[in-house]
Order: C-alpha cells, then structure tokens, then sequence
C-alpha cells in the first residue's frame, strides 16, 4: 500500500517538493519573526516622526518653544536635572519621596479595598446597607480632598498618602465586591460539602476566585495613587516630582513639566512591569493562550 | 414492578450491593413539599409529597423530565435546602446542615482552578483537619486509583473532561462517603468517555458500600447503573414509580447496552417515562419558560 502511494506520489515530489512538518515550522517562525520585525520598526518610526517633526518646528519658529518646550530641551532639562539636581535638591530624592507616597498610599488603599470588599461581598445585609453610600462616594470628584488633605495633615507626606489612599481604595473595593460575588456557586458548594468551615471557604475559594478581579484593579489604580500622589505634592509641598513641575510651571518652564512628565512615566511603567510579574506568580493557574497561528 | 412501599423494617436484599441488616435506610425523604420564592414574589412548587428510601449501599437513580425537580431533591438530602413540608432524614437522623457523610459530584465543572489535582483531591481532608501530610498521602493513593499518576501537578484547565471528572470522584470518594449523591454528573462528556467513566464509578463505589443517590435525564444510563430507577413527574415533581434493576453485578456499560434483559427494562421504563416528558415539554411550550 504504502509503496504505491509513494510510487505515485513520486512524479508530484520531483514536480514540486512537498514540505515537511520541520520546513512549514520554520516558515510559520520565520513569517512570525518578520512581523514582530514590522511592528517594532514601525513603532520607531513613529516615535522619530513625531519628535522630529516637533524638533525641527521648534527650531524654525513654526512651534513656539517657550509654550511647548522641544525634545532637545526636555532633554537637557532632564540631563541638568540628573547632573546638577533641581532647585529642591538632588532629582533622585524627588523621584524617591514621590514614589513612597504613591506606594505607601498603593499598598494602605489596596488592602483596605480588597478587606472590605471581601467583608461586605461576603455579607448581605452590610453590603445592602453600605452600597449606597459607596456609590455617593465613588461618584465625588476624589482630588478635590486633597486640598481637605493638605489642611488637615499638612504639608508633609501624610496628606499626599491620603490622597494617593482615597484614590486607589474605591477603585480596588469596587473589584473585590464584584469579585466575591461573581464567585462560583457550585464551587463554593464543594467546597461546602467537603467540610470547609466559612472562612475556610473564604480564604480557599473565595479569594482565589476574586484575585483576577483584584489584580485587574491593582494595574489600574497604581495609576491612581501615583495620580494622588502628584496632585497632592502639587497642591502643595516641600520635596517631590509633583513640587517640581508645579515650579516649573510658575517658572514658565515648559520643558520642566514636559521633563517631570517623562520622570513620571518611567516611573509608572517599571512599576506595572513590576505587578505584571507579581500577577503572572499568583495566576500561574490560569490557562496561556495559543498564539494565533498566520 | 409499580409503587413499591418501602418499609423500613424490612431492608430490601438487592443483588450485589452491600446492605446493613438491622439498620434502617441510608437517606429517606418522607413526604417532602419544597417550594421556591420566584424573585417575583410567587410561590412555585419544586416537589410535593415526595417519598424516597434508598437502603445503606443501594445505589438508586432518578430520572424524570427536564426541569422537573431532579436536583432539589439531592440538595435536600445535602441539607443545602430545607424542606417547606415533610421530613428527610440521613441515617436515620433528620437533616441538620450539611452531614459529613454525604458526597456530591456536581454537574458543572466544581474543580477549584487555581489548585493543582493533588491539591483539588487533597482538599477536602484538609478541610476536615487532617494533618498535611496524611491528606496528600491519601490524596495521592486516590489520584492513583483513578489513575492520574502521572497527572498530579497539571491544574484543571490542562486537563480533558473526562480527565477533570475522574478527578472530581477521586475529589468525593477521598472522603469515603456513606452517601453519595450525584447529579447529572456525565452529561457533559462524549459517550465513550461517559461509558469509561461509568464503569469507574461502579468500582469506586463497588468497593465503598456507600449509598448512591444519581440523578440523570438519560433512562439507559439510570438502568445500566442502578439497583432502583425512581421515574418522577413532569414538576411539581413526584414518585411516579419505583423500578427494581435486578441485573447481575458486576455490569460492564460498554456490552450491557446489547443485553436483552436492558433493553426490555429500558422499554417499559420508557414508555412510563415517556407520557411525562411529553406533558413537562407542552407545558414548556405553553408558558414560555
């Protein structure tokens, strides 16, 4: 049989090579390879088109720098900024303080949502009781507290964590309750009956089951504190990243707030690198998708 | 071959499960009327006079229309719903909460996702306070009587149905329960599978002497399995009738489909059945849900 086959499959193979699983392998790779190649060099052209184009109008008159800063003065504000450090002191120490506030607000707001999420998801009448007054909270614009804040706690670190709190607790409360109560029925009655006690089953099962919730949240409200935390060094404060563009601003220096705009983002960037790994750890779990062949 | 009564006195002797004479019925349902609260505030009968005895190491199944009520009557017996009339008792103690010595293999997938097979069978040992390192022992003799060995740190989603189911009844039987209630548990899964997976449950259970209580809407699958064929009625569910399976044990499910003796059962069980389907499917016609 198999001899056959080959016999008449011969005339075709010498016609046009039939390929093997290895060569369509290295082809479906190779197209793979291209595209990513694309996308990357795409992406750089972009980045070297806009900056460009904002460059050279700088320079010929067309963009007024003084208003609208240009990549080359970013630049050097940043260079003089790392070298000679800022009128507030080394440029580090500003990152450093800004950062504390953000993370100590973070972490405070973030288990605070995730506790009472689980506490009022898990029981009925607090969760009636509490839930409008949630919603009244949450639809109150939270950075007008700051100024509350700054009044309140002063000038220093507290009020900025407060705000970086206020900030993060109602986005991470809001997926924990919504986490626990998406919580699978007929996994909690497994569990339930292969003699879990309740906070057995909250710890096991209904924790587990919110923590994609919960950890969607936290990618959002690292975002929110480092928000909080630069608008209350901006009301008002004696060191931080938010401090420095608000002198930058009343210097009329725009590539100063340009320059702290970018601090900030890398920050904000490693940082989400940072909980994506913490996240890809605690959902190990969870099912990887296939990559899209073609 | 119609209503039996089953008197409690008299332990009924079935051809080859395990039964306690001198002890009353595994799990009896005396009479049970449940009723629902719609959300929009009416009242909907689930059951109504319900009467069930099934004997210690009988293994019974109830078939009945979809939608009839199958389920609530293991949600009874679990004590995850009380009756609204009636009394059901397990082990002759009327049911106060959950009784530890009731199992429950669901329909829908109830693995925990984020735990691995080990840690999904060892789950309910250590839920009942056994020391860490007896559960995994356990856990791992049960992984390997179901035999997924080779399985132990895959999680759920790395796994086939057939695979998760099989680690769903290492999940139960880990706990050796005296009563074991199923429902609908293979009617997810592909025939074959289903067939391999029942002829697993009859071992595991063969071997247990636990009293099994298997709801089902597939008729071949309730006389191919059990000692008792409960057929109820189109909802409010109720007893229609009790059928004793006499088929000798142990039954292999690939070849007792072509058995003379099954087929006949299957037919008169049938054409009983047959007259409530066709009533719960006007009725699903006629009301629109």
């Amino acid at each position: 049989m198999t001899m056959q086959a080959d016999a008449a499959s011969a005339p075709f193979a010498a016609a046009r090579a039939v390929p093997t699983e290895a060569e369509i392998e290295a082809k479906a790779r190779a197209r793979l390879k291209a595209r990513r190649a694309l996308v990357i060099s795409l992406r750089i052209a972009i980045l070297v088109a806009v900056l460009g184009i904002w460059e050279i109008g700088a320079r010929t008159g067309f963009i007024d720098p003084f208003f609208f800063a240009s990549p080359s003065g970013i630049a050097e504000q940043i260079w003089v900024w790392m070298t000679e450090g800022t009128s507030q002191g080394p440029l580090w120490v500003q990152i450093m303080v800004t950062l504390e506030e953000t993370i100590l607000g973070f972490f405070i707001g973030a288990v605070g949502g995730i506790v009472c999420g689980i506490v009022l998801g898990r029981n009925k009448l607090l969760a009636d009781v509490f839930s409008i007054y949630i919603k009244i909270a949450n639809s109150i614009p939270r950075v007008v507290l700051g100024s509350i804040f700054i009044i309140a706690l002063g000038l220093g670190m507290a009020s900025k964590v407060a705000l970086a709190v206020v900030m993060v607790f109602f986005v991470v409360f809001a997926n924990a309750f919504q986490g626990v109560r998406e919580a699978d029925r007929a996994m909690i009655a497994n569990a339930q009956i292969l003699g879990a006690s309740p906070f057995q089953i909250t710890t096991s099962v209904i924790i587990p089951s919110a923590m994609s919730w919960i950890l969607a949240s936290l990618h959002v409200s690292f975002g929110f504190a480092l928000v909080g935390a630069v608008v209350g060094e901006f009301l008002g404060a004696k060191q931080g990243v938010g401090l420095l563009i608000a002198t930058a601003q009343g210097a009329f220096n725009a590539n100063g707030v340009f320059a702290a705009m970018i601090i900030l983002a890398v920050v904000a960037l490693v940082m989400e690198f940072l909980i994506t790994l913490v996240e890809n750890r605690l959902v190990k779990w969870r099912p990887v998708p296939y990559s899209e062949q073609n | 071959m119609s209503l039996q009564t089953l008197d409690p006195a008299r332990p009924a002797v079935v051809p080859g499960a395990f039964t306690a004479a001198g002890l009353g019925p595994a799990i009896e349902l005396d009479n049970v009327t449940r009723r629902f609260l719609t959300p929009n505030g009416k009242s909907m009968t689930a059951l109504r006079d319900f009467n069930m005895s099934v004997d210690r190491g009988e293994f019974a199944c109830v078939v009945g229309p979809t939608g009839c009520g199958k389920s609530t009557t293991l949600n009874l017996v679990t004590g995850l719903a009380k009756p609204s009339a009636g009394e059901v008792r397990v082990m002759g103690q009327p049911v106060n909460g959950i009784h530890k010595d009731v199992g429950f293999v669901f329909q829908a997938d109830a693995l925990f996702p984020w735990r691995s097979v080990l840690d999904n069978v060892a789950a309910g040992p250590l839920y009942r306070g056994l020391p860490r390192a007896q559960a995994y022992e356990k856990a791992r003799d049960w992984i390997a009587r179901v035999g997924l060995a080779r399985f132990e740190s895959h999680y759920p989603h790395q796994l086939s149905g057939g695979m998760r189911k099989r680690v769903a009844l290492a999940q139960t039987f880990i706990n050796e329960p005296k009563i074991l209630l199923m429902d609908e548990p293979f009617s997810a899964l592909d025939v074959q599978t289903r067939t391999n997976m029942q002829d697993e449950l009859l071992s595991l259970w063969s071997g247990s002497g636990a009293s099994v209580v298997f709801v089902t809407h597939d008729l071949e699958e309730a006389v191919a399995l059990a000692d008792k064929v409960y057929v109820l009625t189109a909802g409010p569910a109720t007893v229609k009738s009790v059928y004793t399976i006499d088929l000798p044990r142990p039954r292999v499910m690939a070849e007792i489909r072509y058995d003379a003796a099954f087929v006949e059962r299957c037919r008169t069980i049938w054409d009983d059945l047959r007259e409530e389907v066709q009533i719960g499917q006007q009725r699903t016609l006629d009301t629109g849900h």
